[in-house]
This record gives structure tokens, C-alpha cells and sequence, in this order.
């Protein structure tokens, strides 16, 4: 998978768990929960959604990663590199 | 058939928690004892009329767009959008007394400025409780010390009317405790009432109720109604699997139970020592259901709920008679901002009531005793309002007794155990309890709780 296509699945990823938000406007470096108002309840469904969907276990120690959409990609694209953008 | 969750009870924290365990690829039966859905939040038709148990209003309400609200939490994590819930807000409600009325709407200020026009004295200390309240972390699963609210409730306010009128509501809408509230069950109540507000669904809670089971149904959920447990039954103190009355054993990792805690550890196998007998939660109503051939503001009913005392001192606690007609909840579910108006005009009756006292008598008794106590009812409200009696086409009630039946709630307690279990944990391993008695409490409240205990207990694992 290209760095484009993680951020495709992360920004399909917080569509899905927030449907009321506009996250074609979210920026890449700035706090996600700053932006689309996240919760520690939200960042419990991104991280059961990557175990679903692509069988990732992202361990809590981990969850500050996530934090940005950029940090998600640059956490994220190593475990992913090897898959196909359609699974 | 081995399941990774069994939930008991299909009300709104069963629904919720079969959701979100469903959602994430959880194989998850819900399994209820009764053939409509709903638990304490349910319905019931009668001459071709729907009608919601247990449900006046909605607490809790945000606008769309509020996130990090109860609502807007829910909404999320079930992930539906605000408009799916087709919530209509309240036009405005009353807190009546003998010499004082506060009125209020879902705009916080407005009940403020009522506070201090009715209240002059009192409005700086009700500002600073109002502080208290905004900076309290109610919400908090590991608190575990109860704390009443009557004698903080006095540091900031002298007036003992204005502290019984500020209780009335959010011990009418949530209290399962007798006299005092537990003080974070005050702090969630007074949020979820005046600071949020009242609202009610379009096709009131059948449609929601619907709504949830279909999202758990496409998830791949499975939902067996007319399935009582006989028995949750456990092996070295680890959950193994619940027997159901039809002898179905269904094998599972964990369960959650809505059907309260002491009724839940009551079914455990091997029996456990029995539960405190001031666990058992007291508190219940009789609720009359009065159709009326015109909009109720027509005959002189123009609030949306009215929660009222025809004496100064409102106690809350189960009465030495079967009802208390001195003070209850009228409810006109017309005045809400509904995009077309409802077909027919209906006003609710609210009253606490004494279980005992109506599980003691005989059938014939019973019946007349309902009738009888419906009017006492009507009458203290007529004191007050406009007498409606000529303009019913449909009268009915339910008791204790009825709560008791529907939702085997012992002493059909509708806000269940004074003793709240905000983790959700049994004695038994992997036996986690959610609604009414973990503590989150109304329509959103017990959906929360259903959400929670799944995160904190199966999705976190």
C-alpha cells in the first residue's frame, strides 16, 4: 500500500466512526481530537477498526501514534506496506 | 455453540452493548425473556394504540453537532447520525410548587433567570453549586464512595424549598434511593435535565428501539426474544454459560446482564451468599395513560411535563399508601416540537406507588384499586388544572406490579439497586452487569452503560 492509500483507509476509517464530521478539511499535522472533537472512546474504535479490518493489533503504548493523521500514516504504512489497497 | 458475548436483556444497554460487540466482529447473542424489546424502556399496544412504558421524555438532549455530550458519545459509538434519532425538543416545563413555580426550557439560562426571579436570595449559591456541578467528574467507573446530595446541596443553598424543588425532577427522572440522591447521580441528573433538556423521538421508543435492533441484526447479531435465563452458570468462579427456559444451554466467554445486579447474581449457579437486602432497589410508580379528544394545551395543558408537590416539602420515598396523589409527573407527550402533530391528544400521569402494597392484593381488589387511585390521582391534579375528565376517549394504568411482570425489576423498581456497580463487576469472572444498576441512568444513560461495559470488559480485553 502507498502512503496515499493509508491515508485513504484512515480517513475512511474516521468517516465511518464519526458520520456527522467533515473530514475532507482535516489537516495532517494538526491533533485529531482537536479537530473532529475524538475521544479516548473514538481512538477504542480506530484501533478496533484496524484489527478488523486488517488484522493490526495496535498495543495502548502505541495509541499516542495516532494521535495525527500523519503520525497514524507513519505508524501505520510499515504494517501495511505489504498489502493490497482493496482488502 | 460457543459465543465470545451473551447479553441478557434486550432493552436500550443491551441493545447498545450487543452493537458494539457486533460491530467489531464479536459473535454475540442477545437474549430476552419477554417478546417485545425495550426492558424498562418498552411499549405496549392496546386498542390499536402504541404507547411507551417508562418513557415521558428523552433526557440528555444536544443539538446535532454536540460530540462530546452523552449524545453525541452515543451517536457515535452506535454510529448513527442525529437525524436518525428524530428527536423533537420540548416546548416547556414546570417545577410546581405551593408558592413557586420554576419553569424551564432546554436553554439553561432561561432556568436561571427563573431560579433568580423566583429565588433572589438564593441565586448566588445556586451559581456556585452550578460551578460545582460543571467541574464534578460524574462519569468516573472507579468512584465507588457514595456521597449524598442533600447536605452539600445545603452548603450552597439556605432554602430548603428551593432545594426540594431542584430534586423533584432528577429524583422523579433517576433516583433509585429513598429520601437523599447519591450526589454524582445528582450532578448526571441535573446535567441531563436542565443543562441538556428533554426531547422526544418521532414514533416514540418503538421506533427506537427498532432502529437499534436492526443495526445490531445487519451487523450479524443474533437476537432470541421469548428466552428467559434460568441460570448463569459458572465453573471455579469463571462464567461458562447460561441456561435458558427452554433448556437451550449457550456456551460463552463472557456475559452481560441487564437484568440488575441482585437479580443477576440470584441466577447464578452455583448459588452465591445473598445480596444485601437494602441493594434491593424500593422505588416504583403508577403511571395512568389518558387519551383525550383534543391537544392537550387546548384544555388548559400547555407545558410539556410538569413535575409538581401540592405541598412545600416533596418527599421522595415509597409511600405508606398505594400511590401518592400529593405530588407526581404529568406529562402531555403533544408538547413537543413534532413536525406534524400526533393524531391524538395524550396526557401521562406519573405517582409514586407502594410494590407491596399492590402485589398483596387480590385480583378483583387489584382492579378496582387501580381505578380508584387513578382518580384520587386526577383529583390532587385538578386542584391545580383544568379538570379533563369529559374530554378522555381512552383510559389506562399501570402498577408496580405491571413493572414487575415485564421487566422481573424485584419489586419492579424502576431505577433498580440504590447500590450502583459503576464497573460493571460481579463476584463471578467475566459476568459483568450493564443499565439501570451500573449507574448511568435515563434513555442515553443506560444506552451508554450498555456501550461502556462492552469497551471496557470484552473490546479492551
Amino acid at each position: 500500500m502507498t502512503i496515499d492509500e493509508v491515508r485513504q483507509i484512515i480517513l475512511s476509517i474516521l468517516e465511518d466512526i464519526a458520520p456527522d464530521e467533515d473530514i475532507s478539511s482535516i489537516d495532517d499535522n494538526t491533533k485529531l481530537r482537536d479537530q473532529i472533537d475524538l475521544d479516548s472512546m473514538d481512538f477504542l474504535d480506530i484501533v478496533m477498526e484496524l484489527r478488523k479490518r486488517f488484522n493490526i493489533e495496535v498495543p495502548e503504548k502505541d495509541y499516542e501514534h495516532l494521535a495525527t493523521l500523519a503520525g497514524c500514516i507513519t505508524y501505520l504504512q510499515p504494517l501495511l506496506k505489504d498489502r493490497l489497497a482493496a482488502s | 455453540m460457543a459465543y465470545d458475548a451473551i447479553i441478557i436483556g434486550s432493552g436500550l444497554s443491551g441493545l447498545a452493548a450487543g452493537i458494539r460487540l457486533a460491530m467489531f466482529n464479536k459473535k454475540v447473542c442477545i437474549v430476552e425473556k419477554h417478546t417485545l424489546l425495550g426492558g424498562l424502556n418498552s411499549y405496549y399496544v392496546r386498542k390499536n394504540r402504541t404507547f411507551d412504558v417508562g418513557l415521558h421524555a428523552m433526557t440528555n438532549f444536544t443539538p446535532k453537532g454536540v460530540r462530546n455530550s452523552p449524545l453525541g458519545k452515543l451517536l457515535k459509538q452506535l454510529r448513527f447520525s442525529h437525524d436518525d434519532f428524530r428527536l423533537c425538543q420540548q416546548h416547556m416545563s414546570e417545577i410546581r410548587f405551593p408558592e413557586h413555580v420554576l419553569r424551564f426550557t432546554n436553554d439553561f439560562e432561561f432556568f436561571r433567570q427563573e431560579v433568580a426571579d423566583q429565588f433572589p436570595k438564593e441565586i448566588d449559591g445556586f451559581n456556585k453549586l452550578v460551578e460545582k456541578i460543571l467541574s464534578f467528574d460524574e462519569l468516573n467507573l472507579d468512584d465507588q464512595q457514595a456521597l449524598g446530595s442533600r447536605p452539600i446541596l445545603e452548603e450552597y443553598i439556605k432554602d430548603p424549598v428551593l432545594i426540594d424543588m431542584l430534586n423533584c425532577p432528577l429524583m422523579y427522572y433517576g433516583n433509585a434511593r429513598e429520601g437523599d440522591m447519591d450526589f454524582y447521580q445528582f450532578v448526571i441528573m441535573f446535567k441531563s435535565i436542565f443543562m441538556e433538556g428533554f426531547a422526544k423521538p418521532v414514533g416514540g421508543m418503538h421506533y427506537i428501539l427498532h432502529l437499534l435492533e436492526e443495526k445490531f441484526k445487519e451487523l450479524g447479531g443474533e437476537l432470541r426474544m421469548g428466552s428467559g435465563v434460568t441460570s448463569i452458570n459458572a465453573e471455579n468462579g469463571i462464567v461458562q454459560s447460561v441456561t435458558l427456559e427452554n433448556g437451550d444451554e449457550l456456551t460463552s466467554e463472557s456475559v452481560i446482564s441487564s437484568m440488575g445486579y441482585v437479580e443477576t447474581l440470584r441466577h447464578c449457579s452455583p448459588p452465591l451468599s445473598e445480596p444485601d437486602a437494602k441493594d434491593i432497589g424500593q422505588m416504583s410508580f403508577m403511571e395512568s395513560l389518558c387519551v383525550v379528544d383534543q391537544e392537550p394545551r387546548d384544555l388548559g395543558y400547555d407545558k410539556s411535563i410538569v413535575f409538581f408537590s401540592t405541598q412545600p416539602k416533596f418527599d421522595y420515598k415509597v409511600p405508606g399508601e398505594l400511590i401518592d396523589v400529593t405530588t407526581g409527573v404529568l406529562c402531555c407527550s403533544n408538547n413537543f416540537d413534532y413536525p406534524q402533530p400526533m393524531k391524538e391528544g395524550l396526557i401521562r400521569l406519573t405517582n409514586m406507588a407502594n410494590f407491596a402494597h399492590w402485589d398483596s392484593l387480590p385480583r378483583k381488589d387489584y382492579i378496582a384499586a387501580k381505578k380508584h387511585w387513578r382518580t384520587q390521582a386526577l383529583e390532587s391534579v385538578f386542584t391545580f388544572f383544568p379538570d379533563f375528565r369529559d374530554n378522555v376517549v381512552f383510559l389506562d394504568s399501570f402498577t408496580p406490579k405491571t413493572i414487575k411482570k415485564y421487566t422481573g425489576h424485584l419489586n419492579g423498581a424502576v431505577y433498580g439497586s440504590p447500590r450502583k456497580i459503576k464497573n460493571g463487576k460481579t463476584p463471578v469472572n467475566n459476568l459483568f452487569i450493564c443499565g439501570t444498576d451500573q449507574g448511568f441512568l435515563g434513555i442515553i444513560g443506560a444506552t451508554l452503560s450498555g456501550i461502556s461495559m462492552a469497551n471496557l470488559h470484552v473490546l479492551r480485553k
